[in-house]
């Protein structure tokens, strides 16, 4: 299919076919990714942005390492010392941006829609790295990437995703993308980390019952307690939380047994994910590190790419 | 003697029960109405309007707006809100006191009156807060506040959490004889929360605030009003639950009145998918079966009559992040329009009931003057275009802002002059550059 997006804003806009085209191009720059040689000259010249209100090494590393790969230029704004702290607004700070000539931005903010905001103002691509509890589109990319790389599909399979739904952005990329896929999701964790609506909202089922959905998941994805959006004050607290909602050896007994274990990190250790599971035979946390490099080169490349370019030129005449 | 006559109408005012082809006779110099009936002899150089195929109505009542003088006239001012006011088919409006000093004291109140009678458009009546800097804390001074011309008590922006305080103000607003006026939202439940909470909010990672906490409020209200043996206002009613607390209080003869803004009538949550700031008021955009809970309260007398909350904020407020912006959108220059085309015109809601909720039934609220054409009454006066086919642009408003939730809705009625004690200010519908039939001839 011909891709014809400039922007990657969440994934409840994207079809079944746009998913499977972004996996498809990841699973080719993995490649490239084992050549001695890393890199592609696909993004030559070109300038991505990577614009953090919201701290993140991990996912800002992982999308500067994408663009270099692909030979692009990249640049960095974080919210401390910028003049982001100083007051001005989103927009300007884009604009400011973009006047230098730049192709993309990959923003991350604490606000929901903040991507989108950005989108209906710039010229430039916009690649959504997490607005607030909204969503993570290319993490629930590379989640899928995993499942499908790991299980060899992601059709007819049953993916749990446990913990803090209420506050997790990955959770709803997660849930949006799989159900296009044509898996089953099932959200689980305390009642008040559950918003009410969300199984209505998402198309997925819910539950609170964390051993009931580990014995039929074949993927269990463990989210973050979110202890920086003031999470804890939805349970009673971290012992009671391990106990009755934390994944640990014991429970995973009951597990199917090929079942894998995932978590977008950072981990809470032995709170939502006992040590000894991170760390063991089923776990594929690190091959989703790997995968999201390849995850991302491929959604810049298609979001900035040539097909991606065409359009926006289109959209220019008929405008 | 200076007389306008108003040629020709359909005269049309529920509380007096008129409805017939006549002309209006208006002293100019008193501003008041001299006769009522067919085929009126004005006097030699009389002024004449011609209001063939349009409806004479009492002038409406906006008993809710946020003029923002003093303190945030960059948003609005007692001047723009008027004109605006006029421009939207208004002859007065209510203010409230969320300015910046608040509406606390006296001088501010005299300021606003001061402020509005320099404008010389709408009447302006303004509100006074409950309580001292609209802090929760300690009663205003209602007593002062009453006797500098407050025509109601309210925190509106906030609830008064405190019960004690409620219970307060309610007394002393009786032996004042006046209404107290809340805004209702349980703030310790809606936590802070930007928009309603359900599917859309779940879907969006916003955090929402259920219908819960304004009911849970109007339920305690209606309770201590009962208490204190006084008249309690809703403000902006939103919720089913709600509609049908004030329907049960009613029934069982509480002293209790509440308001309904046209979004609430019309805009549901599902507008905030796309993070437009423009959706985003306080209380928010619920579901359907709210707006129908509040369509049926109005039809069946629950709800009294509509008010716009109009908000006026900057555009660059209104351009940041959605969580990040204030609340509220503006009303007046589409309030009349877009009730008409969306309610009246479909069938949903009688022409008597639309007319009477914005005169005689949002006058009896809060004891306002107005509300009816009688004669020897004030020449406040609202004329209609039921069928003048225009389309939102709010480019063209009197108001400074432009946070508007109708923009680019076509729309089938419109007010075409506002009288202000027989001041004539061309509306909306007269400032349109294409008339009617040409219009209708032309689009599509
Ligand atoms: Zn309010």
């Amino acid at each position: 299919m011909a891709w014809t997006r400039k922007h990657l804003l969440d994934l409840e806009s994207l079809s079944k076919a746009e998913i499977v085209e972004i996996l498809d191009t990841a699973a080719s720059f993995k490649e490239v990714s084992g050549r001695s040689v890393k890199k592609v000259p696909a993004l030559r010249g070109r300038v991505v942005v990577n614009l953090f209100y919201e701290a993140s090494t991990r996912t800002s590393n992982s999308f500067a390492l994408a663009a270099k790969r692909l030979s692009a230029d990249t640049m960095s704004f974080s919210s401390s010392g910028s003049s982001v702290s100083k007051g001005e607004t989103l927009i300007d700070t884009a604009k400011n941006i973009e006047a230098m000539g730049v192709d993309a931005f990959v923003i991350r903010h604490s606000a929901p829609g903040a991507p989108h905001l950005l989108a209906r103002h710039t010229q430039c691509s916009v690649i959504n790295a997490g607005d607030g509890c909204h969503e993570h589109p290319t993490q629930g990319l590379l989640d899928i990437f995993t499942i499908r790389e790991k299980l060899g599909k992601v059709a007819g399979l049953t993916v749990a995703i446990l913990g803090d739904i209420r506050h997790s952005r990955v959770a709803r990329s997660n849930a949006h993308g799989l159900r296009k896929l044509g898996a089953r999701v099932i959200l689980a964790g305390p009642p008040t980390l559950v918003p009410p609506a969300i199984a209505a909202a998402l198309g997925v089922e819910v539950s609170h019952d964390i051993d009931a959905v580990v014995e039929q998941a074949d993927a269990l994805n463990c989210l973050r307690i979110q202890f920086e959006r003031k999470a804890g004050r939805f349970f009673p607290g971290v012992r009671e939380y391990a106990a009755i909602y934390g994944l640990n050896e014991d429970r995973m007994k009951r597990a199917k047994p090929g079942a894998i274990i995932m978590h977008p990190g950072p981990i809470n250790r032995g709170i939502e994910l006992t040590p000894e599971l991170a760390d063991g035979d089923r776990s594929v946390i690190l091959q989703q590190v790997s995968n999201g490099l390849a995850v991302r080169m491929a959604v810049l490349y298609l979001c900035m790419g040539v097909g991606a370019q065409s359009v926006a030129a289109r959209e220019e005449v008929e405008a | 003697m200076p007389t306008l006559l108003l040629k020709n109408g359909r005269v049309f005012d529920p509380s007096s029960k008129l409805d017939k082809t006549a002309d209006i006779l208006i002293d100019l110099q008193s501003g008041t109405i001299e006769g009522i009936g067919k085929n009126l002899k004005p006097p030699p150089g009389a002024e004449m309007l011609d209001c063939s195929d349009l409806l004479v109505c009492p002038g409406f009542l906006d008993i809710h707006v946020h003029f923002r003088e003093p303190g945030f006239t960059a948003k609005e001012t007692i001047a723009s809100g008027s004109a605006a006011a006029v421009h939207g088919g208004f002859s007065t409006v209510v203010t409230m006191p969320n300015t910046d000093p608040p509406l606390d004291n006296s001088s501010a109140i005299a300021y606003q009156y001061l402020k509005a009678e320099q404008a010389g458009m709408a009447r302006v009546f303004p509100m006074g807060c409950i309580t001292k800097g609209r802090a929760g804390e300690e009663l205003a001074a209602l007593g002062l506040l009453a006797r500098a011309g407050a025509v109601g008590f309210t925190d509106d922006g906030a609830c008064v959490n405190s019960s004690f305080l409620v219970r307060s103000a309610l007394e002393y607003a009786r032996a004042l004889g006046k209404v107290v006026v809340e805004h209702c939202e349980d703030h310790d439940l809606s936590n802070g929360a930007v928009m309603h909470e359900g599917k859309v909010s779940a879907a969006l990672g916003i955090n929402g605030y259920p219908s819960a906490a304004e009911e849970i409020i109007v339920a305690r209200d209606i309770r201590l009003a009962k208490l204190a043996g006084a008249r309690i206002h809703v403000q902006h009613i939103s919720a089913k639950g709600s509609v049908s607390l004030v329907r049960e209080a009613k029934k069982k003869g509480a002293k209790v009145s509440a308001e309904v803004a046209p979004h609430h009538l019309l805009l549901t949550d599902e507008c905030c998918r796309d993070f437009d700031a423009n959706y985003k008021m306080n209380p928010p955009l619920r579901e359907p079966s709210d707006l129908d809970a509040c369509l049926e309260g109005l039809l069946d007398g629950t709800i009294d009559c509509f008010a716009s909350d109009h908000a006026p904020h900057t555009t660059e407020e209104k351009s940041q992040e959605f969580v990040e912006t204030p609340n509220g959108v503006i009303g007046l220059e589409t309030n009349i329009g877009v009730l008409l085309t969306h309610l009246v015109h479909k069938n949903k809601l009688p022409l008597k009931r639309f007319v009477d909720a914005w005169t005689a039934s949002a006058a009896r609220v809060l004891d306002l003057p107005g509300g009816s054409l009688k004669v020897g009454g004030p020449a406040d006066v609202t004329i209609l275009d039921l069928d003048l086919r225009w389309q939102v642009d709010p480019a063209r408003f009197k108001s400074k802002a432009r946070n508007c939730p109708f923009a680019g809705w076509k729309l089938k009625g419109a007010p075409v002059y506002t009288l202000v004690g027989g001041k004539v200010f061309p509306a909306i519908g007269a400032t349109m550059k294409v008339p009617a039939k040409q219009k209708s001839a032309r689009s599509r």
